[in-house]
């Protein structure tokens, strides 16, 4: 340790940089290609809040957003996984569909009713997603292992998944749409309920900047151990005090969404509460399937980038005749990518399901399309070994923002099909001439 | 300790036909601690099956492979590795989008006591190597891809020499590098070797192997035509070996030498 000290520490690269921006840019070495896409989704929010009249960039359309997108959110996390490694799953959508109607059953009909629990019992929301997961995962492995040990592509494999089990999901109750869900199960799908308030909120922004600034700090610290070239101390400063104000600025608009009226009058009336002269004013706050997006996103960013399981799923992706010859049990990792897959439908079926409050037939249909979608828009490379979680989950914003904000101006339903695949088609070629430019 | 004069590698009527075709048929071959084996033949001679039998690529459908005198069953990559066989391939079989680091570590990461990464750990390590094989490579934090042919080729070997090989296999080392790195590849050869590593080094080319190798065995349709002592034949004698299956008279015919 003591000799390695005595080296001096390598000048980091910002050094040479001449234009102040550049400058900026690496020494605080964010990824550009990211920093693009938040700029191309800036663009669109205040492209969207004029034509709108204004009604985009309100607190309310933007919570709304934020839960319409957690659902796709959650899977383009495992499809990032998928595509990485050089597969595709067609199949996420019908996967959600017959999860959906399995957790569906189980919390109306399996649990209260054979198991005796009786409709309301506290464990029927976490025992309905425990069978929602074993289904998603156990679907995930059956698909997996046929892709990996039988060499049959992921394109054909899921392509039948895509057919099987949304037939399988109309089987579970002949077509009948399942309703209404739990009350706990509900919470997962937001709503006024399904939000954590204002006082949570603040909490999990703490923790968020907590998060932020020891990482930023134990990064530090690795590099000074190792004698790594650092970025300079204002640069530390100035990604700290954009994370945390980022985390901040987003929390405060969770918290200026106020209940509507009613359910807010409701609500101080079962409590003997006064309702005061202007009318309660009761946050939001972030709703929980956002938060549990989140939670998936930061999840999935740590297994792939600090997880020797990550590392391998993108060797394969770059090589993957190198990864087998490496020693690594390449069959065994797609297997688990797909499982991960179908874990992550499964709580996407349970925020759709408990959003819409029933389980039905239709429940997910398209969702593959759009998933591939935000994947590909977030930055993963269809030639595989390319992508990341946080691309992929702006990307699903990116498509979701588009969808709101076409709604929101009034826009035909197949003129919001156009207009979102043109996107894509483009911002596929924006990313091309990135990478070429870039090696 | 085991006696000395036991094989490091005895490769015992190895045969392995695809489709029909016998790609290997009937080789044997031997390797000591801190000899260099030079594996030569044409292209389809079936020195790269050969050997990747060994390195656990494919599956041997007859013959036994011995490692210090003891059966090994070796099935693949990963049971190679345990026996310390490593391999350098000819196609550079490194994971173009990920970092040297990264690559050098692939299959064997060092972790935190979390069981995360230690990413940091791993650079300083690369640095470590990378500093003693190539001294001026400073790319450590950029995809492979972004680099030359002769740095890709060091991060290969750099991967072969961190994990304490025994034996090491060389397919083409030197083909896609210049004269400069190829003269460091045959420093790198010389010191392994005087640390009892042994090396099989495979080419088609008799200049790239001649000066380093103790030992030459040639290969030819899949049967092995002979070996010789480099210090006993001329470059002259392996080439007709190569082309004609003709063995000198200081060489050990194989099943492969034609008759005369």
């Amino acid at each position: 340790m003591a000799e390695q000290h005595a080296i001096a520490t390598p000048a980091h690269p910002s050094s040479h940089a001449q234009n102040p921006l550049q400058r900026f840019l690496i020494a605080t070495e964010m990824d550009t290609r990211l920093l693009g896409m938040i700029g191309a989704l800036a663009i669109i929010w205040v492209g969207f809040n004029i034509f709108s009249g204004g009604l985009f960039l309100t607190p309310r359309n933007l919570w709304n957003l934020s839960v319409q997108t957690a659902s796709v959110a959650v899977m383009v996390t495992g499809m990032v996984l998928v595509i990485v490694t050089r597969n595709i799953d067609l199949s996420v959508g019908s996967i959600l569909g017959l999860v959906g109607m399995v957790m569906g059953v189980m919390q109306t009909q399996i649990l209260p009713v054979q198991f005796g629990l009786g409709l309301g019992h506290p464990l029927i929301w976490a025992l309905s997603l425990l069978a929602g997961l074993a289904v998603g995962v156990g679907i995930g492995a059956l698909q997996g292992s046929i892709i990996a040990y039988l060499k049959v592509p992921a394109f054909i494999v899921t392509l039948g998944g895509y057919l099987v089990w949304r037939g399988a999901a109309w089987w579970v109750t002949m077509g009948r749409t399942v309703a209404p869900m739990d009350t706990t199960f509900q919470l997962m799908g937001g709503g006024p309920a399904g939000a954590v308030g204002a006082t949570w909120s603040w909490v999990v922004a703490a923790v968020a900047c907590a998060a932020i600034v020891l990482g930023l700090y134990f990064g530090r610290r690795q590099r000074h151990r190792f004698s790594f070239p650092q970025r300079p101390l204002w640069a530390e400063l100035a990604l700290a005090v954009i994370g945390c104000g980022a985390t901040i600025a987003a929390v405060w608009i969770a918290n200026a969404y106020p209940w509507p009226v009613r359910i807010a009058e409701n609500y101080a009336n079962a409590r003997g509460m006064a309702v005061p002269e202007g009318g309660l004013f009761i946050s939001h706050g972030i709703a929980i399937p956002v938060l549990i997006a989140l939670g998936v996103g930061v999840a999935m960013t740590f297994l792939t980038t600090r997880t020797r399981f990550g590392r391998y799923v993108y060797a394969m992706g770059g090589n993957p005749e190198a990864a087998e010859l490496a020693g690594i049990n390449t069959r065994w990792v797609t297997v688990k990518i797909f499982m991960i897959m179908g874990a992550l439908c499964a709580v996407a079926a349970a925020i759709s399901s408990a959003r819409l409050n029933a389980a039905t037939n239709a429940l997910g249909t398209l969702d593959e399309l759009y998933v591939i979608a935000a994947a590909v828009i977030g930055g993963t490379s269809l030639a595989g070994g390319v992508g990341t979680i946080a691309g992929a989950l702006l990307g699903a914003l990116v498509m979701q923002s588009l969808q709101s904000g076409m709604v929101l101006m009034g826009l035909d339903s197949p003129l919001q099909s156009i207009v979102v695949g043109i996107v894509l088609v483009f911002a596929v070629w924006l990313d091309t001439l990135y990478r070429r430019n870039k090696y | 300790m085991l006696d000395t004069n036991t094989p490091l590698v005895e490769m015992t009527d190895i045969s392995i036909a695809f489709g029909g075709i016998k790609a290997v048929d009937h080789a044997s071959i031997t390797l000591h601690r801190g000899e260099v084996v030079g594996l030569l033949g044409h292209n389809g001679a079936g020195k790269s099956t050969l050997i990747k039998i060994l390195s656990g690529a494919y599956r041997r459908d007859a013959g036994e492979i011995r490692i210090n005198g003891d059966t090994a069953s070796i099935n693949n990559p990963r049971d190679a590795k345990a026996y310390g066989i490593e391999t350098i391939y000819q196609q550079l079989a490194v994971a173009d989008n990920v970092d040297a680091a990264a690559n050098l570590f692939l299959g064997r990461e060092i972790t935190t006591p979390l069981g995360t990464l230690d990413d940091a750990a791993m650079e300083s390590r690369a640095r470590e190597v990378m500093g003693r094989l190539n001294p001026n490579f400073r790319r450590f934090k950029e995809p492979v891809k972004a680099l030359s042919g002769g740095q890709r080729q060091s991060v290969a070997i750099a991967r072969a020499i961190l994990f304490n090989a025994r034996i090491l296999i060389m397919d083409e080392p030197t083909a896609a590098l210049g004269p400069q790195e190829t003269a460091q590849v045959g420093e790198l050869i010389k010191q392994l070797k005087s640390e009892g590593i042994g090396i099989f080094l495979i080419s088609h080319d008799i200049h790239d192997v001649f000066d380093l190798a103790d030992r030459v065995v040639v290969m030819k349709n899949g049967q092995v035509v002979g070996s010789a002592r480099t210090d006993e034949v001329t470059k002259d004698e392996v080439l007709g070996m190569i082309i004609m299956g003709k063995v000198p008279p200081a060489a050990i015919p194989g099943p492969g030498a034609i008759a005369g």
